[in-house]
């Protein structure tokens, strides 16, 4: 397998040895197979992607590859050389270097005693001060504009992410494993690290990049391993494979999930969700608003936009400072009791923290909202709640042992459709939804969307707020916010150049970053029609 | 993401002489109590002029030397993330233990009556065994702090009284009661050993790699390790060095008491905790300093000093000190603007 690789990855004879490999890896955790004989061959300074859905071995791979976890069997070879002993964490931390999905700052400490934690200083005083210029100079050769003497925890997500990368770097490895660092950060940030990781692809470092995201893909990786259930499937040069290809060999079997089937909603339907001057200081200001009764109305921006929060607002989470929000013609009060009052459900920004009770099984998490509806009197009738959840299971396709699992068992994906079956369970007359597909692999993405556009279908007014071009695509319109405001209304057929403009805030026809969105915008789109 | 901030894309160096030596942000929270201890002072000059008498002020410190020993000890186990509430029952056990290998049967001794030179040693070793027994459990068998350390807690509580019969040893060696009474340069031995220890510890968590150690896993555990530091090792040093501090409070006390209560210690958990949390060490781990829980120590000490001066009845001065506990702790919420779990 592994001279079938080489030859995919066209190194030609006497090419250095690769940057790393690793050759047919079997791990099994009890009865699970995570990874049978899969082999990976990322050639020094190339910028390797591999994707996967969600299960299919990608984090054991990474563990393996970063020595965390030690293969049954196979090797794992740096540069040529055998890898370290498992125990020599050192070793191990100057061949690779691993920007998790979960961060490894440590929030209590400053940017600086992170980039040299546990390297400080020899068994000798510390002196801060030199810490302090070593990270100053660091950050500075990565050009990673952050103080050094801020407290990491204060830092944004993409900050993190900059201060782990250039830490990983000054280790001295020369080959880092990004995972999904993109699931996390919005347009513009992602659009940043692209361009930091092309001028590190450029200074010699390779790179192994995680992503849900295919677009992704195409705009920064030169080569792609696929890994579906625990086995190698594909290694091909990113230019020699199609979209509709590599989501087939992802999923195996051929599927479309970009073309979008259109949707009409008669103009005369009633208004489901109206939004009237709303403000909250620090987030948006004077949202004027309609979704009618059927209709899917994407809300789009950068992170800064104000979008989350409006959703939240509409959901009961926070309490606006001015304007009203009313379902059908009765406005609704603050708190989530009277948001599910009035009939609104939500899908909150991040699952695990505010969407479910990781220990409590999928029934009970999926009627949370309906506890009440039961049985009499506030008690809750197991075989009710059983029907109820069995029904849910079937209906949004939730791959699961058993309503009874805890919920915590569920992959990312399946643990979204809990959250959006309980969103649903009360018929809501509207529907939030925040991100409803990061971190979700793209056949549970494709399951989602569809159970959204059946509720709109029954007459449900959708907010769908997101960043990915995919879930927008579903929607009749497009709203992008800009620092607080509506910007910009987009009906349904936009490109996506259009979208990215108006998220950067600059014209359509002008500017720099409009040219840039224009091009990864291109990029999508040609990978695109390649299907259709 | 919580969608309403956004990172400055690109900040201009800022200039390097802003910045402070040593770690910036744990000194402005270290200095967070400094007023309060000033209004104290204050206030306590106002209610009574004895309060400011050297007598009083060295006498305020020495009731306080034992506490905050223990706070040592419960914050640098809280910085590294973990509990320990057998800490108390090591201060009774330690010197109990210890007296009674070497006392005559006839004083509650058990007997042996070993040289009287062992006592201190022994004693020390006695704390060094619980927190290595403490960490083991938690580290190698992977059991709840809070619950381990709990059982602990009655345990050792139990043997103490076990090996006593209940009984309040008096007969103590020389040795053992040295350290509670002597006078050095004038100020009593146990606020010298304090001030050495805490001056030891706030050197090693501030400016030593294995001290920041402790932050760090406090903060993010999987961080630290994958950074390379031996978290659980670490760990179980800090137990142990818990466990030694907690046996060395216990000496003093008993020296400075002139016995071995069957109860001693009884209780001062909860003080420790209040003066660790108030000094701003955080119950989530990874936060704090000590000379904050030092800080935390003088304000306890100070209000108690000021209640007895200022004549509150002996039965209503448990509930006031709680009540000004909570009140500290509700201060300490609102001037860190941090919710505290």
């Amino acid at each position: 397998m592994t001279a079938v690789l080489s030859d995919a990855a066209g190194s030609g004879a006497g090419a250095p040895p690769p940057a790393v490999s690793a050759n047919q890896i079997t791990k099994r955790f009890g009865a699970t197979t995570a990874l049978s004989d899969v082999s990976l061959t990322v050639r020094p300074g190339e910028t390797h992607a591999l994707v996967g859905r969600n299960g299919a071995g990608k984090s054991t791979l990474v563990s393996v590859l970063t020595g965390l976890q030690r293969a049954d069997e196979g090797t794992v070879s740096f540069g040529g050389e055998p890898a370290p002993a498992p125990s020599d964490r050192d070793g191990w931390r100057r061949r690779v270097a691993c920007v998790y999905q979960r961060s490894t700052i440590i929030p209590t400490l400053s940017v600086a005693e992170n980039l040299f934690l546990n390297r400080q200083a020899g068994f000798g005083v510390i002196r801060w001060g030199s810490v302090r210029r070593r990270a100053a100079s660091l950050l500075e050769e990565y050009g990673v504009a952050v103080d050094p003497g801020a407290l990491a925890g204060d830092l944004n997500v993409e900050q993190r992410q900059l201060v782990e990368i250039a830490r990983a770097l000054s280790v001295g490895a020369r080959f880092i494993i990004l995972d999904e660092p993109t699931a996390r950060l919005d347009a513009t940030a992602i659009e940043r690290l692209f361009t930091r990781m092309r001028a590190l692809s450029a200074a010699g470092v390779t790179m192994l990049f995680i992503s849900h995201h295919l677009r992704e893909v195409y705009e920064v990786c030169d080569t792609v391993t696929v890994l579906r259930d625990a086995r190698w499937v594909l290694t091909e040069p990113v230019s020699a494979v199609g979209h509709d290809a590599l989501v087939s060999a992802m999923t195996g079997e051929a599927v479309g999930l970009t073309s979008v089937a259109p949707r009409s909603v008669p103009s005369s339907a009633a208004a489901a969700l109206t939004l009237s001057g709303l403000t909250l200081a620090g987030a948006y200001t004077g949202i004027d608003l309609s979704v009618r009764a059927g209709e899917i109305v994407g809300v789009t921006g950068s992170g800064s936009s104000g979008k989350v929060s409006l959703a939240e607002t509409v959901g009961g989470l926070r309490r606006a400072d001015g304007g009203t929000v009313s379902v059908g013609s009765a406005p609704v009060g603050a708190g989530v009791p009277a948001a599910l009052r009035a009939g609104i459900g939500l899908v909150p920004e991040d699952r695990h923290r505010e969407g479910l009770v990781p220990l409590l099984s999928v029934a009970e998490n999926a009627t949370l909202p309906i506890a009440d509806r039961l049985g009499p009197a506030g008690v809750v009738v197991p075989r009710r709640r059983a029907a109820v959840a069995a029904e849910m299971v079937r209906k949004y396709d939730i791959r699961t042992e058993s309503p009874h699992a805890p919920v915590s068992s569920l992959s990312g994906g399946n643990a979204q459709k809990v959250v959006l079956a309980r969103a649903l369970s009360t018929d809501p007359k509207v529907l939030v939804l925040i991100n409803p597909t990061a971190g979700v692999d793209v056949r549970s993405k494709e399951s989602l969307l569809g159970a959204v556009r059946a509720a709109a279908d029954g007459g449900t007014g959708v907010l769908m707020i997101s960043d990915e071009l995919d879930d927008l695509r579903h929607c009749d319109r497009v709203l992008v916010m800009f620092h607080g405001r509506i910007t910009a209304t987009l009906a349904h057929g936009w490109d996506d150049a259009q979208v990215v403009a108006a998220v950067e805030g600059v014209d359509d026809d002008g500017g720099a970053a409009a040219g840039e969105g224009g091009s990864r915008a291109g990029k999508g789109v040609s990978a695109e029609g390649a299907e259709s | 993401m919580s969608g309403t901030t956004t990172a400055p894309v690109a900040t201009p160096d800022a200039p390097a002489a802003r910045r402070l030596r040593g770690p910036r942000l744990a000194r402005m929270r270290d200095l967070a109590l400094v007023p309060a201890i000033i209004v104290l002072v204050l206030v306590g000059a106002l209610i009574d002029p004895v309060f400011l008498s050297s007598a009083n002020i060295i006498n305020v410190l020495q009731q306080q030397t034992e506490l905050s020993l223990l706070v040592l000890a419960e914050a640098i186990i809280l910085i590294g993330g973990r509990f320990d509430l057998s800490l108390e029952s090591t201060v009774g056990l330690a010197p109990a233990l210890a007296v009674a290998l070497v006392i005559p049967a006839a004083s509650n001794g058990l007997g042996t009556e070993w040289s009287a030179a062992l006592a201190i040693p022994i004693c020390l070793l006695v704390g060094v065994a619980i927190g290595a027994f403490n960490g083991m459990l938690i580290l190698r068998f992977g059991l709840s702090a809070f619950i381990v350390t709990l059982g602990m807690l009655i345990v050792l509580r139990g043997l103490q009284i076990g090996i006593t019969g209940g009984q309040n040893l008096f007969e103590l060696p020389s040795s053992v009661l040295y350290l509670g009474n002597a006078v050095w340069l004038g100020l009593p031995a146990s606020i010298w050993i304090c001030a050495v220890l805490f001056a030891i510890g706030i050197a090693v968590l501030g400016w030593f790699r294995h001290g920041r150690a402790v932050y760090a896993i406090g903060g993010n555990r999987d961080a630290a390790r994958a950074a390379g530091i031996r978290a659980d090792r670490v760990i179980f040093v800090v137990f142990i060095v818990g466990g030694l501090l907690a046996a060395l409070a216990g000496l003093l006390m008993t020296g400075r008491l002139g016995s071995v209560a069957s109860a001693q210690g009884n209780g001062m958990i909860f003080t420790v905790f209040a003066a660790a949390v108030i000094g701003g060490v955080s119950m989530e781990g990874g936060k704090g300093t000590l000379f904050g829980a030092l800080c935390g120590v003088v304000v306890l000490g100070l209000i108690n000093n000021i209640l007895t001066l200022a004549g509150v009845s002996a039965q209503w001065i448990q509930a006031i000190y709680g009540l000004i506990i909570l009140v500290a702790l509700m201060l300490a919420r609102v001037t860190t603007g941090k919710a505290q779990d």
